[in-house]
C-alpha cells in the first residue's frame, strides 16, 4: 500500500524565483526503509517538509501537484492531523527542542495527543532508551551537546511512534558508532513496527545496508528511484556526486582495466567481503 | 606550531572536559581529532584560537602562551569554523558575513573586496552574493561560515567537523582544497566524526576519549587498529572493514583507501594466479 504518493509535486518557497522541486513523482510503500539522497541545495529537505505539511501550511509559498500522505491530501489536511501520521526529525535538533528538561520535550508530542498519563509514562521511559539518553532525563536540551541534542529529537519522535518517521540528516553530530546505534534503532523500528522510514542522508556507508529503497534527487527533480544496489551502481549517481558506498566503489574501480570482476555490486562491506573471497578463493584452488 | 602541555580544562559546571592533554602539531601538519560525544575534541580546539584558557597546564601557539593575548589577536593567526553555522552567521548578506572580520582587521577597502570576491568563488558561493545567509541549506551556510574564516587567510585552520551537510562532491572539494592549504604551508586541524573522509585524506589522527588523548598516529594506522577505534566509539572505514573481514587469507589489515585497496587485491591475484 503507497502511504506517501506525490504526483507531479512543484513547490516554489514564497519570494523565491526559482523551484525548489520540480515535477516530483513518487510511491513510498508502507513499511519501506527509503533513503533519500542528492547534492547539497537538491531540495531534499524541502520535499520532505511537504510530507508532514509543513509545506506549503507554515512555509506557504506555492505547491503544484498531488501529495497524499497516510490517505490524507496534504494539501487540505492540518499540520497537527499530519503531525499523528508523520514524526520529522529535523536536520538541526536545535531548532527542534525547546522544553526545560529533556523528559518533558520528549513528553510534549504525547501531550498534544491528550495521551493518558501512564502511558505516556511507559512511552517516554521506552523512547528515552531506545535512544539511549535516560541518563539525560533531566537535563536542559540547550545545554546537552550536538550529537546528544540529536538522540533527544529522535526519542521526541519516537516516542509518538508515528506511521513515518522522516529524518533529516539525523546522525550527523553523532560520533560513527553512536550513528550506526541509531541507524541500528530505526532499522528495529522500520522492521519490527513496519514503521516507514524516510532518511535523508549523505554518509551512505553506514545506512545503506538498512535500506530497500533509495531516491536520488538534483536541482529539484527526482533522477534515480529504485533498489540500493542498482541505483549505488548506476552511472547516473556517480556523475550527480553521490557519495556511493565504498564498497560499490571498489567493486566499480575492480572491473577497470579488465581488473577483478565480482558477480555483482556490494552495497556493505559484508556482502564485499564475501564477493571478494569467493574470487579470490576460486584462483586459488 | 601548537603546544599543548599537561593540559586540564574544568567547565564552570564542574565538568572536567579535559583531563591532562599533552599534544605538539607542528606548522604546515594536517591533524584530524577524532572519537567519541563528549570527548572533549571541540573543548581541546577552543584552546587552539584562545576561546578557552586551560585550567591548568599551557597552550603554546607560535611559542605565545594563549593566557598572555587576547582572543582577537589569536584570531588574526588563528582562524576558527564553527560545528553549526548558525552560531557564527548573522550578517544580512553573505558578502556581509565574509568581509565582516576583514572590516574588523582593518583591511583596506579594495582588499576586502578582492578577498570577499576569492573566498565566495572558492566555495562556489558567488551565486549567493546578496543573499540572505539564513536562506541557505545547511550545507551552504557551512560554506558561507568557512569562506568567512578563509578570507583573512589565517595561518592555522580549525575546522570543527566541516564535512556535516556536505555532499560528496564537496566533500572532494574540501579535501582538495585542504590540499591547497597545505601547499601553502598552513597547519589545518579539523574536528570530525566522518571516517570515510578521513580515509580520503589519510592525515595524522589524534583519538581522544574522556577528556585524554587515547592514539596518536597516521590515518591507515589509527582507524585500522580494532581495538583503539572501538575506545574511541568509531566505526572502521568500509575499506578498512572489508580487508579485516579477509584478513584470514593474507591481505594486510591497515588498508582505508580505495585506489590502493584495488591495487592489492590486483597483486594479490596475480601473485596467487602464476
Amino acid at each position: 500500500m503507497a502511504l506517501i504518493e506525490a504526483k507531479n509535486l512543484t513547490y516554489t518557497y514564497p519570494g523565491a524565483t526559482k523551484q525548489s522541486i520540480q515535477d516530483v513523482s513518487i510511491t513510498i510503500e508502507k513499511g519501506d526503509f527509503v533513503i533519500l539522497t542528492g547534492p547539497s541545495g537538491c531540495g531534499k529537505t524541502t520535499l520532505c517538509r511537504c510530507f508532514n505539511g509543513l509545506i506549503p501550511h507554515f512555509y506557504s509559498g506555492k505547491l503544484e501537484g498531488n501529495l497524499n500522505v497516510a490517505n490524507l491530501k496534504v494539501a487540505d489536511s492540518k499540520i497537527h492531523e499530519l503531525a499523528k501520521h508523520v514524526g520529522f526529525v529535523f536536520q538541526n535538533p536545535e531548532n527542534q527542542l525547546f522544553a526545560l528538561s529533556v523528559e518533558k520535550d520528549v513528553a510534549f508530542g504525547l501531550e498534544n495527543f491528550g495521551m493518558p498519563r501512564d502511558e505516556m509514562r511507559k512511552r517516554v521511559n521506552w523512547a528515552l532508551q531506545t535512544a539511549d539518553i535516560e541518563n539525560l532525563r533531566e537535563r536542559a536540551p540547550h545545554e546537552l551537546s550536538g550529537g546528544q541534542q540529536q538522540r533527544v529529537a529522535i526519542a521526541s519522535v519516537l516516542a509518538m511512534q508515528p506511521e513515518v518517521m522522516v529524518l533529516d540528516e539525523p546522525t550527523s553530530f553523532l560520533d560513527p558508532l553512536g550513528a550506526l546505534k541509531i541507524f541500528q534503532v530505526i532499522n528495529e523500528l522500520n522492521k519490527k513496527l513496519g514503521i516507514t522510514v524516510v532518511l535523508v542522508e549523505h554518509r551512505l556507508d553506514l545506512a545503506s545496508k538498512y535500506a530497500n529503497h533509495v531516491i536520488v534527487m538534483d536541482e529539484g527533480k527526482i533522477v534515480l528511484d529504485g533498489e540500493p544496489r542498482s541505483v549505488f551502481n548506476s552511472e547516473e549517481a556517480r556523475l550527480i556526486g553521490v557519495g556511493i558506498p565504498k564498497a560499490t566503489r571498489l567493486y566499480q574501480i575492480l572491473k577497470d582495466d579488465n581488473g577483478i570482476r565480482l558477480s555483482k555490486a556490494p552495497v556493505n562491506s559484508e556482502e564485499a567481503a564475501q564477493l571478494l573471497r569467493e574470487v579470490l578463493m576460486r584462483d586459488r584452488s | 606550531m601548537i603546544e599543548v602541555k599537561d593540559m586540564h580544562f574544568k567547565y564552570p559546571s564542574g565538568v572536567e572536559a579535559l583531563r591532562g592533554v599533552t599534544l605538539t602539531i607542528p606548522n604546515g601538519d594536517f591533524v584530524a581529532v577524532m572519537g567519541q560525544n563528549g570527548a572533549g575534541k571541540t573543548t581541546l580546539v577552543k584552546h587552539f584560537n584562545g576561546l578557552l584558557k586551560p585550567t591548568k597546564g599551557d597552550v603554546l601557539i607560535d611559542g605565545v602562551n594563549t593566557r598572555d593575548v587576547s582572543i582577537a589577536k589569536l584570531a588574526r593567526n588563528v582562524g576558527f569554523v564553527f560545528q553549526n553555522p548558525d552560531h557564527q552567521l548573522f550578517c544580512e548578506t553573505v558578502e556581509e558575513e565574509v568581509a565582516f572580520a576583514l572590516r574588523n582587521f582593518g583591511f583596506e577597502k579594495d582588499i576586502i573586496s578582492k578577498r570577499v570576491t576569492w573566498a565566495l568563488n572558492l566555495l562556489a558561493l558567488t551565486q549567493y552574493r546578496q543573499t540572505s545567509p539564513f536562506m541557505l541549506s545547511g550545507g551552504e551556510r557551512k560554506r558561507v561560515a568557512l569562506a568567512s574564516v578563509l578570507a583573512w587567510d589565517p595561518k592555522i585552520v580549525i575546522l570543527d567537523e566541516p564535512t556535516i551537510g556536505q555532499d560528496h562532491q564537496q566533500k572532494e572539494k574540501l579535501r582538495q582544497f585542504i590540499i591547497q592549504l597545505r601547499e601553502q604551508k598552513k597547519t589545518i586541524v579539523i574536528v570530525t566524526h566522518d571516517v570515510e573522509f578521513v580515509a580520503e585524506c589519510n592525515p595524522r589522527v589524534v583519538l581522544m576519549t574522556e577528556g585524554k588523548i587515547v592514539a596518536d598516529g597516521n590515518a591507515d594506522k589509527i582507524l585500522t587498529d580494532r581495538d583503539v577505534v572501538a575506545k574511541a566509539s568509531i566505526v572502521p572505514p568500509q575499506i578498512a572493514q572489508i580487508f579485516m573481514q579477509l584478513a584470514d587469507l593474507g591481505l594486510p589489515t591497515n588498508v582505508i583507501d580505495v585506489y590502493e585497496a584495488r591495487k592489492i587485491l590486483l597483486d594479490f591475484m596475480e601473485a596467487h594466479n602464476s
